[in-house]
């Protein structure tokens, strides 16, 4: 083929003549292709090899996640194939990185299974990430339209649900991540839980590898820590909670412990990433049926969302998460120990939380998506964080989080209680001098010096951590013109 | 014990002018605020009673204190608590939901285990206070 045009071939007998044709030759580019509202929408940042025209790139990207192959196959003209056909419209350079670029594929809705995230992933990720003409790729985003939308559930309980279950408003909710991970055996788990949840935290956390070992089989975590729970909720009249890791090696399995977690009361259950995009669904419709709040602890994640120019983002995974059906989603702290730039995170947190998640570039958002009342996901912000950021976690991340601090709480030198006290008085404290109107990005470390005063547990906290901060480099931020040229 | 409902349970009782702020707050983001009286605190008693409807008219936070003190003198030793409701589609709940009354000597719950079949319990939490009179004079 000598032919080096990006123009699609109309002539039917040239177009599936055997042999090899430029994807952009079969149909795959359509730069003037104006996407509809049905449409799926999603745009990679792709790295094509050395001498690979970007367009070319760009629909071959189209063309290997919706109908291609390599070579010209005749049976497409047994179909509707130019439906089919996904289409790369636009393909722009990123910002400051040569040999980038952005680039839009818009695909039918026809082309996907309703209700079923595993469908799209094996369609939109299925084989282009290992595709020989790109060095790299990263899907950045996705849009979808709410005629997709509307064939998920969604949340099995949602903020407000949960809130409302809970009896808990107007406050971030307070968690802690039970220490060590691993090695307590059932006893000494469900202690750390019950001291964690009596000093004033509103969940205790399994981890995400706390599963069924031979140091605490799983039916005596969920015993003695529901025997914690019950315990902390009478000692404070609040409801209280724990997230009992059901994840385990067979969807059985992970049925019959989330049977257990109900038969003992709990009003949660968590499962890790890892379990797949299906058992996600699954046990998100058990939770369904059984009023339970479903908490996904994102495990492995960063294997795939860290680095900028391969993989996919986190923003799109939180996305199909909010179509699949979680209540929980961990999605960063910004200012703790692991990975996590401030806008990039609080635009995982918008598509958690907005009833519609308009175009905002700044925060990685690349498209309009309007969420058509599908409930909301509470994001949780864990890792590496303690009452001493107290300010700057509310001033970034608002009420509709969950702040949980693992060693911020059991590290406390007076105790775990003692540690929870002290998160709970911090965050109470600057909630109300926020809604007094006062600025406590600015004023947030006098606020907790002020609020210590009448509380020892946090005058402790921030003699020890009071200065402890994790400043590196974030790896994965948004490359983008204050001006987007619209291509 | 104290309980530790609401929004500011870990801060000590918050004082008129604190409440007013908070109420002011409220004002604000246009939501409507509600003052709720129970002398059942359980933690699952969601539908304290009413101390009249939610204000959605009433747009002046001192206003609002007034009718808070009203509710603290007919209920003296009741849980008292001021409660907001946010109206935007996709909210339609409470919003905020803090104790501004409380009664001197809170007894607190009482963890009630029923053992079943295997090492499983059944749990039930009671108030000593509901356990102990009628209504009205529990407090």
């Amino acid at each position: 083929m000598n032919d080096i045009s990006n123009v699609q071939i109309r002539d039917q007998k040239k177009r599936y003549a055997a042999g090899v044709l430029k994807y952009a030759q079969m149909g795959y580019w359509d730069g003037d292709y104006e996407p509809t509202d049905t449409d799926i929408l999603a745009v990679f940042r792709i790295t094509p090899q050395d001498g690979v025209d970007p367009i070319e790139a760009a629909a071959a990207v189209a063309g290997e996640s919706s109908t291609a192959t390599w070579t010209v196959v005749w049976t497409d003209r047994l179909t509707a194939c130019d439906k089919y056909r996904a289409k790369a419209y636009r393909v722009d350079p990123v910002p400051n990185n040569e040999g980038q670029y952005f680039c839009y594929i818009a695909y039918d809705l026809s082309l996907f299974e309703e209700g079923s995230i595993t469908n799209v992933t094996a369609s939109i990720i299925g084989n282009v990430f290992s595709f020989k003409p790109l060095k790299a790729a990263r899907l950045e985003d996705m849009r979808f339209p709410p005629a997709y939308v509307k064939t998920f559930a969604g949340p099995p309980t949602g903020i407000i649900v949960e809130r409302e279950r809970l009896d808990k408003f107007g406050r971030p909710l307070l968690g802690a991540t039970t220490k060590p991970k691993l090695g307590l055996s059932g006893r000494n788990y469900g202690r750390v839980v019950y001291e964690g949840l009596k000093g004033g935290l509103d969940f205790m956390k399994d981890d995400e590898n706390i599963n069924s070992q031979p140091f605490m089989h799983w039916r005596d975590r969920f015993l003695f820590v529901m025997d914690a729970v019950n315990k902390a909720s009478a000692a404070t009249g609040e409801v209280k909670g724990s997230y009992l890791n059901i994840t385990a090696g067979t969807m059985e399995e992970m049925y019959r412990r989330a049977e257990f977690a109900k038969e003992l009361g709990s009003v949660i259950v968590m499962v890790d990433l890892v379990v797949g995009w299906t058992a996600i669904q699954s046990i998100s419709h058990w939770c369904r049926q059984n009023d339970m709040i479903l908490h996904m602890h994102r495990a492995g994640h960063g294997t795939y969302t860290r680095q900028k120019n391969h993989g996919v983002s986190f923003r799109v995974i939180a996305k199909w998460l909010r179509l699949a059906g979680v209540d929980h989603v961990h999605a960063g702290t910004a200012v703790g120990k692991l990975e996590g730039d401030p806008m990039t995170v609080q635009g995982y947190y918008n598509v958690c939380r907005q009833s519609y998640t308009p175009t905002d570039l700044p925060r990685g958002i690349f498209f309009d998506q309007d969420w058509v009342a599908l409930r909301k996901v509470l994001p949780v912000a864990s890792g590496g964080i303690h009452a001493g950021q107290m300010h700057q976690l509310l001033d970034l991340f608002g009420d509709d989080v969950i702040l949980q601090f693992g060693g911020g709480t059991i590290g406390h030198p007076d105790g775990i209680q003692a540690g929870a006290v002290a998160n709970r008085v911090a965050l109470e404290s600057m909630v109300l001098a926020r809604n007094e109107g006062r600025n406590i990005a600015e004023e947030g470390p006098q606020i907790l010096k002020d609020a210590a005063k009448h509380c020892g547990p946090l005058r402790a906290a921030l003699d020890t951590w009071g200065e402890v901060t994790f400043n590196y480099q974030s790896t994965d931020t948004s490359d983008y013109t204050p001006m987007p040229s619209v291509a | 014990m104290r309980i530790t409902q609401g929004t500011f349970s870990f801060l000590p009782d918050l004082t008129n002018e604190q409440i007013t702020k908070q109420l002011q707050y409220c004002l604000d983001n246009g939501w409507a605020v509600g003052i709720e009286y129970t002398d059942d605190p359980h933690p699952r008693n969601t539908f304290w009673e009413m101390f009249g409807n939610p204000m959605f008219d009433l747009r002046d936070a001192a206003g609002i204190l007034q009718e808070i003190e009203q509710a603290r003198n007919t209920f003296p030793n009741h849980y008292i608590r001021v409660t907001a409701f946010d109206s935007t589609h996709t909210v339609e709940s409470v919003v905020m939901s803090f104790i501004v009354n409380r009664p001197d000597h809170e007894p607190g719950f009482r963890l009630v285990r029923q053992e079943i079949d295997g090492r499983r319990m059944r749990y039930t939490i009671e108030s000593y206070a509901v356990a102990a009179a009628a209504e009205g004079s529990r407090y």
